[in-house]
Protein backbone atom coordinates (compact mmCIF):
# COMPACT_ATOMS: atom_id res chain seq x y z
CA UNK A 1 0.00 0.00 0.00
CA UNK A 2 1.12 3.44 -0.90
CA UNK A 3 1.48 6.71 1.44
CA UNK A 4 -1.31 9.23 0.84
CA UNK A 5 0.99 11.51 0.46
CA UNK A 6 2.41 9.54 -2.52
CA UNK A 7 -0.93 8.91 -3.80
CA UNK A 8 -1.73 12.69 -3.79
CA UNK A 9 1.54 13.56 -5.50
CA UNK A 10 0.99 10.84 -7.83
CA UNK A 11 -2.47 12.34 -9.26
CA UNK A 12 -1.48 15.80 -8.82
CA UNK A 13 1.50 15.57 -11.30
CA UNK A 14 -0.51 13.15 -13.32
CA UNK A 15 -3.10 16.33 -14.22
CA UNK A 16 -0.49 18.91 -14.79
CA UNK A 17 1.21 16.53 -17.51
CA UNK A 18 -2.22 15.63 -19.22
CA UNK A 19 -3.54 19.34 -18.48
CA UNK A 20 -0.73 20.82 -20.22
CA UNK A 21 -0.45 18.26 -23.10
CA UNK A 22 -4.38 19.20 -23.80
CA UNK A 23 -3.97 23.05 -23.45
CA UNK A 24 -1.26 23.03 -26.06
CA UNK A 25 -3.09 20.50 -28.39
CA UNK A 26 -6.21 22.77 -27.90
CA UNK A 27 -4.56 26.18 -28.48
CA UNK A 28 -2.32 24.86 -31.79
CA UNK A 29 -5.07 23.60 -33.18
CA UNK A 30 -7.42 26.65 -32.26
CA UNK A 31 -6.69 28.60 -35.34
CA UNK A 32 -7.64 25.96 -37.94
CA UNK A 33 -10.83 24.31 -35.96
CA UNK A 34 -11.86 28.35 -36.52
CA UNK A 35 -10.88 28.10 -40.34
CA UNK A 36 -13.13 25.07 -40.56
CA UNK A 37 -16.00 26.42 -38.86
CA UNK A 38 -15.89 29.74 -41.13
CA UNK A 39 -15.71 27.72 -44.35
CA UNK A 40 -18.30 24.96 -43.15
CA UNK A 41 -20.41 28.38 -42.51
CA UNK A 42 -19.36 29.81 -46.54
CA UNK A 43 -20.45 26.75 -47.62
CA UNK A 44 -23.57 26.73 -46.72
CA UNK A 45 -24.59 30.38 -47.57
CA UNK A 46 -23.22 29.37 -51.04
CA UNK A 47 -25.28 26.71 -51.52
CA UNK A 48 -28.32 27.79 -50.37
CA UNK A 49 -27.51 30.72 -53.10
CA UNK A 50 -27.93 27.83 -55.92
CA UNK A 51 -24.16 27.47 -55.92
CA UNK A 52 -22.88 23.67 -56.31
CA UNK A 53 -19.80 22.07 -56.13
CA UNK A 54 -19.33 20.14 -59.63
CA UNK A 55 -16.30 17.40 -60.82
CA UNK A 56 -13.96 19.91 -62.31
CA UNK A 57 -14.48 22.83 -59.67
CA UNK A 58 -15.06 20.07 -55.98
CA UNK A 59 -15.35 22.65 -53.13
CA UNK A 60 -12.08 22.90 -51.07
CA UNK A 61 -11.22 25.43 -48.32
CA UNK A 62 -9.39 27.52 -51.04
CA UNK A 63 -12.26 27.33 -53.98
CA UNK A 64 -14.76 28.03 -51.83
CA UNK A 65 -13.47 31.63 -50.36
CA UNK A 66 -12.54 32.15 -53.97
CA UNK A 67 -16.00 32.02 -54.91
CA UNK A 68 -17.19 33.31 -51.86
CA UNK A 69 -15.09 36.49 -52.44
CA UNK A 70 -15.69 36.71 -55.84
CA UNK A 71 -19.87 36.60 -56.10
CA UNK A 72 -20.90 37.62 -52.11
CA UNK A 73 -20.79 40.55 -50.66
CA UNK A 74 -22.76 41.52 -47.04
CA UNK A 75 -24.45 44.32 -45.39
CA UNK A 76 -25.40 44.15 -42.08
CA UNK A 77 -28.84 45.61 -40.61
CA UNK A 78 -29.98 47.28 -37.56
CA UNK A 79 -33.08 46.21 -35.73
CA UNK A 80 -35.22 48.58 -37.75
CA UNK A 81 -34.42 46.87 -40.79
CA UNK A 82 -32.00 49.95 -41.65
CA UNK A 83 -28.27 49.81 -43.03
CA UNK A 84 -25.15 50.06 -41.41
CA UNK A 85 -23.21 52.07 -43.49
CA UNK A 86 -19.48 50.66 -43.96
CA UNK A 87 -20.42 47.30 -41.91
CA UNK A 88 -20.08 43.94 -43.20
CA UNK A 89 -21.07 40.40 -41.66
CA UNK A 90 -17.27 40.04 -40.45
CA UNK A 91 -17.55 42.91 -37.95
CA UNK A 92 -20.48 41.74 -36.11
CA UNK A 93 -19.54 41.27 -32.32
CA UNK A 94 -21.26 38.57 -30.60
CA UNK A 95 -24.53 39.67 -28.88
CA UNK A 96 -24.90 42.31 -30.82
CA UNK A 97 -28.42 43.47 -32.37
CA UNK A 98 -27.17 43.30 -35.55
CA UNK A 99 -28.37 41.04 -39.01
CA UNK A 100 -26.33 39.73 -41.63
CA UNK A 101 -27.49 39.50 -45.28
CA UNK A 102 -25.42 37.55 -47.78
CA UNK A 103 -25.97 39.44 -51.09
CA UNK A 104 -24.85 37.01 -54.44
CA UNK A 105 -24.00 39.44 -57.38
CA UNK A 106 -23.67 37.65 -60.63
CA UNK A 107 -22.36 39.97 -63.41
CA UNK A 108 -23.49 43.08 -61.47
CA UNK A 109 -26.94 41.83 -60.97
CA UNK A 110 -28.17 41.38 -57.45
CA UNK A 111 -29.01 37.12 -57.77
CA UNK A 112 -30.29 36.87 -54.59
CA UNK A 113 -30.17 37.59 -50.38
CA UNK A 114 -29.05 34.69 -47.47
CA UNK A 115 -30.11 35.30 -43.95
CA UNK A 116 -29.14 33.00 -41.26
CA UNK A 117 -31.88 31.70 -39.13
CA UNK A 118 -31.86 29.51 -36.22
CA UNK A 119 -34.11 28.18 -33.89
CA UNK A 120 -35.17 24.92 -31.69
CA UNK A 121 -36.21 21.94 -33.55
CA UNK A 122 -37.01 18.60 -30.94
CA UNK A 123 -34.27 18.34 -29.48
CA UNK A 124 -31.46 21.01 -30.67
CA UNK A 125 -31.30 24.35 -31.89
CA UNK A 126 -30.55 24.58 -35.59
CA UNK A 127 -29.04 26.71 -37.24
CA UNK A 128 -28.82 27.60 -41.13
CA UNK A 129 -29.40 30.05 -44.08
CA UNK A 130 -32.40 30.86 -46.12
CA UNK A 131 -32.13 32.42 -49.23
CA UNK A 132 -34.26 35.06 -51.05
CA UNK A 133 -34.76 35.69 -54.91
CA UNK A 134 -33.83 38.72 -55.91
CA UNK A 135 -37.28 40.17 -55.82
CA UNK A 136 -37.37 39.65 -51.78
CA UNK A 137 -40.68 37.62 -51.73
CA UNK A 138 -39.65 33.74 -53.20
CA UNK A 139 -37.51 31.26 -51.12
CA UNK A 140 -34.13 30.70 -53.29
CA UNK A 141 -32.73 28.07 -50.84
CA UNK A 142 -32.37 26.48 -47.40
CA UNK A 143 -29.66 24.74 -45.86
CA UNK A 144 -28.50 23.80 -41.96
CA UNK A 145 -25.20 23.57 -40.74
CA UNK A 146 -25.56 22.58 -37.45
CA UNK A 147 -28.25 20.56 -35.89
CA UNK A 148 -29.15 17.48 -32.86
CA UNK A 149 -31.95 16.28 -34.59
CA UNK A 150 -32.38 11.92 -34.86
CA UNK A 151 -30.73 11.05 -37.82
CA UNK A 152 -33.36 9.94 -40.45
CA UNK A 153 -36.64 11.77 -38.96
CA UNK A 154 -35.78 15.42 -38.01
CA UNK A 155 -32.15 14.57 -38.97
CA UNK A 156 -33.83 14.87 -42.48
CA UNK A 157 -34.09 18.74 -42.43
CA UNK A 158 -30.33 18.81 -43.94
CA UNK A 159 -31.20 16.35 -46.96
CA UNK A 160 -31.20 17.83 -50.61
CA UNK A 161 -35.20 16.45 -51.28
CA UNK A 162 -36.60 18.88 -48.13
CA UNK A 163 -34.18 21.83 -48.65
CA UNK A 164 -35.27 21.28 -52.76
CA UNK A 165 -39.33 21.83 -51.87
CA UNK A 166 -38.31 25.48 -50.70
CA UNK A 167 -37.28 26.76 -53.72
CA UNK A 168 -39.79 28.85 -55.75
CA UNK A 169 -41.82 28.89 -52.88
CA UNK A 170 -43.56 32.15 -51.43
CA UNK A 171 -43.40 33.75 -48.07
CA UNK A 172 -45.58 37.16 -49.19
CA UNK A 173 -49.42 36.11 -49.65
CA UNK A 174 -51.08 38.35 -52.28
CA UNK A 175 -51.27 40.76 -50.35
CA UNK A 176 -48.14 41.89 -49.37
CA UNK A 177 -48.32 39.89 -45.68
CA UNK A 178 -45.13 37.79 -44.51
CA UNK A 179 -47.06 34.25 -44.03
CA UNK A 180 -43.63 32.27 -43.87
CA UNK A 181 -43.40 28.84 -45.68
CA UNK A 182 -45.05 25.92 -43.55
CA UNK A 183 -43.42 22.43 -43.90
CA UNK A 184 -46.99 20.83 -43.27
CA UNK A 185 -47.98 16.93 -42.54
CA UNK A 186 -47.72 14.79 -45.71
CA UNK A 187 -46.99 15.90 -49.18
CA UNK A 188 -48.56 19.59 -50.61
CA UNK A 189 -52.00 19.39 -52.90
CA UNK A 190 -51.37 20.86 -56.05
CA UNK A 191 -54.20 22.32 -56.24
CA UNK A 192 -54.51 24.14 -53.07
CA UNK A 193 -54.34 27.68 -53.66
CA UNK A 194 -52.26 27.84 -50.39
CA UNK A 195 -49.46 25.55 -51.65
CA UNK A 196 -47.75 28.34 -52.66
CA UNK A 197 -46.10 28.94 -49.45
CA UNK A 198 -46.41 24.72 -48.40
CA UNK A 199 -43.73 22.11 -48.55
CA UNK A 200 -43.70 18.05 -47.62
CA UNK A 201 -43.38 17.44 -44.76
CA UNK A 202 -41.27 14.93 -42.74
CA UNK A 203 -42.79 11.87 -41.42
CA UNK A 204 -41.47 11.16 -38.19
CA UNK A 205 -40.55 14.94 -37.71
CA UNK A 206 -43.50 16.77 -36.79
CA UNK A 207 -41.80 18.45 -34.27
CA UNK A 208 -38.94 19.31 -36.17
CA UNK A 209 -40.73 20.67 -38.68
CA UNK A 210 -43.26 23.10 -36.21
CA UNK A 211 -40.38 24.71 -35.03
CA UNK A 212 -38.10 25.02 -38.25
CA UNK A 213 -41.79 26.51 -39.33
CA UNK A 214 -42.12 28.98 -36.30
CA UNK A 215 -37.87 29.88 -36.11
CA UNK A 216 -38.23 30.34 -40.58
CA UNK A 217 -41.19 33.01 -39.08
CA UNK A 218 -39.75 34.69 -36.50
CA UNK A 219 -36.22 35.28 -38.58
CA UNK A 220 -37.94 36.72 -41.64
CA UNK A 221 -39.94 39.29 -39.47
CA UNK A 222 -36.79 40.69 -38.68
CA UNK A 223 -35.88 40.87 -42.11
CA UNK A 224 -39.39 41.96 -43.63
CA UNK A 225 -38.70 45.85 -42.94
CA UNK A 226 -35.56 45.11 -45.20
CA UNK A 227 -37.50 42.86 -47.81
CA UNK A 228 -40.49 45.16 -47.79
CA UNK A 229 -37.84 47.67 -49.20
CA UNK A 230 -36.33 45.20 -51.73
CA UNK A 231 -40.25 44.16 -52.97
CA UNK A 232 -40.88 48.08 -53.75
CA UNK A 233 -38.11 48.58 -55.87
CA UNK A 234 -35.09 49.28 -53.78
CA UNK A 235 -31.39 48.18 -54.78
CA UNK A 236 -28.51 47.32 -52.52
CA UNK A 237 -25.13 46.99 -54.37
CA UNK B 1 9.71 -10.78 -34.27
CA UNK B 2 6.31 -11.60 -31.87
CA UNK B 3 6.68 -14.56 -29.57
CA UNK B 4 3.03 -16.96 -28.78
CA UNK B 5 1.88 -14.70 -26.08
CA UNK B 6 2.41 -11.31 -27.94
CA UNK B 7 0.68 -12.72 -30.96
CA UNK B 8 -1.48 -14.02 -29.19
CA UNK B 9 -2.88 -10.65 -27.66
CA UNK B 10 -3.08 -9.16 -30.72
CA UNK B 11 -5.11 -12.11 -32.62
CA UNK B 12 -6.92 -13.35 -29.95
CA UNK B 13 -9.93 -10.36 -29.91
CA UNK B 14 -10.11 -10.45 -34.23
CA UNK B 15 -11.72 -13.94 -33.82
CA UNK B 16 -11.37 -16.02 -30.70
CA UNK B 17 -12.66 -13.39 -28.34
CA UNK B 18 -13.91 -10.09 -30.16
CA UNK B 19 -15.23 -7.64 -27.64
CA UNK B 20 -18.36 -6.63 -29.63
CA UNK B 21 -19.50 -10.05 -30.66
CA UNK B 22 -18.08 -11.83 -28.03
CA UNK B 23 -17.72 -9.94 -24.95
CA UNK B 24 -20.67 -7.59 -26.37
CA UNK B 25 -19.10 -4.90 -25.21
CA UNK B 26 -18.64 -1.34 -27.16
CA UNK B 27 -22.55 -1.88 -28.97
CA UNK B 28 -23.66 1.56 -28.28
CA UNK B 29 -20.67 3.58 -31.25
CA UNK B 30 -21.69 0.32 -33.02
CA UNK B 31 -24.56 1.81 -33.70
CA UNK B 32 -24.46 4.96 -33.73
CA UNK B 33 -21.38 5.54 -36.56
CA UNK B 34 -22.27 2.71 -38.79
CA UNK B 35 -24.55 4.31 -41.33
CA UNK B 36 -22.19 4.99 -43.60
CA UNK B 37 -18.34 3.28 -44.48
CA UNK B 38 -16.44 6.58 -44.18
CA UNK B 39 -17.38 7.21 -40.30
CA UNK B 40 -17.24 3.80 -39.53
CA UNK B 41 -13.49 3.72 -40.60
CA UNK B 42 -12.91 6.62 -39.54
CA UNK B 43 -14.11 5.58 -35.97
CA UNK B 44 -11.97 2.58 -36.37
CA UNK B 45 -8.84 4.57 -36.82
CA UNK B 46 -9.72 6.70 -33.65
CA UNK B 47 -10.26 3.82 -31.37
CA UNK B 48 -7.40 2.05 -32.60
CA UNK B 49 -5.31 5.37 -31.85
CA UNK B 50 -6.55 6.07 -28.62
CA UNK B 51 -6.69 2.19 -27.51
CA UNK B 52 -2.93 1.30 -28.29
CA UNK B 53 -1.78 5.15 -27.09
CA UNK B 54 -4.00 4.26 -23.52
CA UNK B 55 -2.95 0.68 -23.18
CA UNK B 56 0.76 1.84 -23.70
CA UNK B 57 0.86 4.32 -21.55
CA UNK B 58 -1.10 2.54 -18.65
CA UNK B 59 1.48 -0.28 -18.77
CA UNK B 60 4.65 2.06 -18.07
CA UNK B 61 2.54 3.41 -15.33
CA UNK B 62 1.70 0.20 -14.09
CA UNK B 63 3.94 -0.29 -11.24
CA UNK B 64 4.12 3.50 -9.81
CA UNK B 65 -0.11 3.55 -9.84
CA UNK B 66 -1.38 3.41 -7.01
CA UNK B 67 -4.01 0.92 -6.58
CA UNK B 68 -6.52 2.76 -4.73
CA UNK B 69 -6.88 5.36 -7.58
CA UNK B 70 -5.83 3.31 -10.74
CA UNK B 71 -9.13 3.58 -12.21
CA UNK B 72 -9.35 7.48 -12.13
CA UNK B 73 -5.76 7.46 -13.31
CA UNK B 74 -6.84 5.24 -16.20
CA UNK B 75 -9.89 7.29 -16.49
CA UNK B 76 -8.05 10.59 -16.70
CA UNK B 77 -5.67 8.87 -19.54
CA UNK B 78 -8.14 7.73 -21.78
CA UNK B 79 -10.09 10.65 -21.72
CA UNK B 80 -6.92 12.66 -22.66
CA UNK B 81 -6.02 11.20 -25.45
CA UNK B 82 -9.97 10.90 -26.64
CA UNK B 83 -9.90 15.01 -26.15
CA UNK B 84 -6.93 15.27 -28.49
CA UNK B 85 -8.25 12.79 -31.29
CA UNK B 86 -11.35 14.75 -31.11
CA UNK B 87 -9.33 17.99 -31.90
CA UNK B 88 -7.38 16.51 -34.64
CA UNK B 89 -10.53 15.23 -35.97
CA UNK B 90 -12.02 18.86 -36.02
CA UNK B 91 -8.87 20.32 -36.98
CA UNK B 92 -8.21 18.57 -40.29
CA UNK B 93 -11.20 15.99 -41.13
CA UNK B 94 -13.71 18.54 -40.34
CA UNK B 95 -16.75 16.95 -42.43
CA UNK B 96 -16.09 13.32 -41.03
CA UNK B 97 -15.82 15.12 -37.14
CA UNK B 98 -19.42 16.70 -38.05
CA UNK B 99 -21.11 13.31 -38.64
CA UNK B 100 -19.41 11.85 -35.91
CA UNK B 101 -20.12 14.34 -33.21
CA UNK B 102 -20.70 13.13 -29.84
CA UNK B 103 -19.46 9.66 -30.91
CA UNK B 104 -15.81 10.51 -30.62
CA UNK B 105 -16.27 11.89 -27.57
CA UNK B 106 -18.05 9.17 -26.08
CA UNK B 107 -15.12 6.97 -27.04
CA UNK B 108 -14.42 7.39 -23.16
CA UNK B 109 -17.45 5.02 -22.33
CA UNK B 110 -16.27 2.61 -24.85
CA UNK B 111 -16.33 0.12 -22.51
CA UNK B 112 -13.69 -1.94 -24.05
CA UNK B 113 -10.91 1.23 -23.49
CA UNK B 114 -10.94 1.02 -19.98
CA UNK B 115 -11.47 -3.05 -19.71
CA UNK B 116 -8.17 -3.39 -21.48
CA UNK B 117 -6.53 -0.78 -19.98
CA UNK B 118 -7.79 -2.32 -16.28
CA UNK B 119 -7.62 -5.99 -17.07
CA UNK B 120 -4.56 -6.21 -19.33
CA UNK B 121 -2.77 -2.94 -19.72
CA UNK B 122 -1.82 -2.90 -15.55
CA UNK B 123 -0.69 -6.67 -15.58
CA UNK B 124 1.07 -6.71 -18.57
CA UNK B 125 4.41 -4.83 -20.39
CA UNK B 126 4.03 -2.25 -22.68
CA UNK B 127 4.45 -3.79 -25.80
CA UNK B 128 2.55 -6.58 -25.33
CA UNK B 129 -0.13 -4.29 -23.91
CA UNK B 130 0.28 -2.06 -27.38
CA UNK B 131 -0.60 -5.02 -29.34
CA UNK B 132 -3.71 -5.88 -26.97
CA UNK B 133 -5.19 -2.21 -27.47
CA UNK B 134 -4.47 -2.93 -31.22
CA UNK B 135 -5.98 -6.37 -31.55
CA UNK B 136 -9.04 -5.33 -29.45
CA UNK B 137 -9.60 -1.88 -31.32
CA UNK B 138 -9.24 -3.57 -34.94
CA UNK B 139 -11.68 -6.69 -33.53
CA UNK B 140 -13.88 -3.78 -32.50
CA UNK B 141 -13.51 -2.12 -35.67
CA UNK B 142 -13.49 -5.10 -38.22
CA UNK B 143 -17.11 -5.63 -36.74
CA UNK B 144 -17.99 -2.11 -37.37
CA UNK B 145 -16.87 -1.77 -40.55
CA UNK B 146 -18.84 -5.03 -41.38
CA UNK B 147 -21.76 -3.73 -39.78
CA UNK B 148 -21.52 0.02 -41.82
CA UNK B 149 -20.76 -2.25 -45.23
CA UNK B 150 -24.32 -3.62 -45.22
CA UNK B 151 -26.12 -0.47 -43.96
CA UNK B 152 -24.35 1.13 -46.31
CA UNK B 153 -25.04 -1.10 -49.22
CA UNK B 154 -28.85 -2.10 -48.48
CA UNK B 155 -30.01 1.10 -46.91
CA UNK B 156 -28.59 3.65 -49.55
CA UNK B 157 -27.00 1.78 -52.25
CA UNK B 158 -23.70 3.47 -52.02
CA UNK B 159 -20.43 2.52 -50.40
CA UNK B 160 -18.15 5.27 -49.38
CA UNK B 161 -20.95 7.52 -51.21
CA UNK B 162 -20.19 5.94 -54.28
CA UNK B 163 -23.03 3.87 -55.95
CA UNK B 164 -23.28 0.43 -56.21
CA UNK B 165 -26.56 -0.84 -57.18
CA UNK B 166 -27.05 0.04 -60.85
CA UNK B 167 -30.09 2.40 -61.96
CA UNK B 168 -31.28 -0.59 -63.72
CA UNK B 169 -32.26 -2.34 -61.01
CA UNK B 170 -33.62 0.61 -59.58
CA UNK B 171 -35.49 1.10 -62.67
CA UNK B 172 -37.31 -2.54 -62.28
CA UNK B 173 -38.38 -1.26 -58.98
CA UNK B 174 -35.99 -2.38 -56.51
CA UNK B 175 -35.84 -0.13 -53.54
CA UNK B 176 -33.47 0.72 -50.80
CA UNK B 177 -34.31 -0.67 -47.22
CA UNK B 178 -34.75 2.46 -45.46
CA UNK B 179 -34.69 0.24 -41.87
CA UNK B 180 -30.74 0.19 -42.42
CA UNK B 181 -30.54 3.71 -41.72
CA UNK B 182 -32.14 3.74 -38.37
CA UNK B 183 -30.54 1.79 -35.19
CA UNK B 184 -33.08 -1.01 -35.63
CA UNK B 185 -30.76 -2.09 -39.15
CA UNK B 186 -27.67 -2.08 -37.16
CA UNK B 187 -29.27 -4.53 -34.58
CA UNK B 188 -30.41 -6.86 -36.96
CA UNK B 189 -26.96 -7.17 -38.85
CA UNK B 190 -25.15 -6.98 -35.91
CA UNK B 191 -27.16 -9.38 -34.69
CA UNK B 192 -26.96 -12.03 -37.59
CA UNK B 193 -22.63 -11.57 -37.42
CA UNK B 194 -22.37 -12.49 -34.13
CA UNK B 195 -24.31 -15.65 -35.00
CA UNK B 196 -21.63 -16.50 -37.81
CA UNK B 197 -19.27 -15.56 -35.91
CA UNK B 198 -20.01 -17.55 -32.98
CA UNK B 199 -20.40 -20.33 -35.82
CA UNK B 200 -17.23 -19.80 -37.16
CA UNK B 201 -15.20 -19.52 -34.29
CA UNK B 202 -16.84 -22.95 -32.56
CA UNK B 203 -18.28 -21.32 -29.66
CA UNK B 204 -20.26 -23.53 -26.97
CA UNK B 205 -22.64 -21.76 -25.29
CA UNK B 206 -23.16 -22.57 -21.63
Amino acid sequence: MRSNSYTLGFTASVTIVLGFLLSLAASALKEQQDLNVQIDKKKNILRSLDFAPSEESPWTPETVQTIFDDYISSIVLDPNGTIVSNTTADDIQDGAALHPVFIKTMNGVVDGYAIPISGKGLWSTLYGYFAVESDGATAKGITFYKHGETPGLGGEVEKPWFQNNYKGKRFIDGDGNLIGIQSIKGAVDASDDEAYHKVDGISGATMTTKGLNQFLLDDLKIYEPFFQRIRAGERVN
Amino acid sequence: MLNKKSKAALTDPLMNNNPITLQVLGICSALAVTVKMDTAVVMTLAVIAVMSVSNTVIALLRNLIPSKVRIIVQLAVIASLVILTDQVLKAFMYDISKQLSVFVGLIITNCIVMGRAEAFAMQNGPWRSFLDGFGNALGYGMILIAVAFFRELLGSGTLFGFQMIPDALYAAGYENMGIMVLSPGAFIILGLIVWVQRIAANIEED
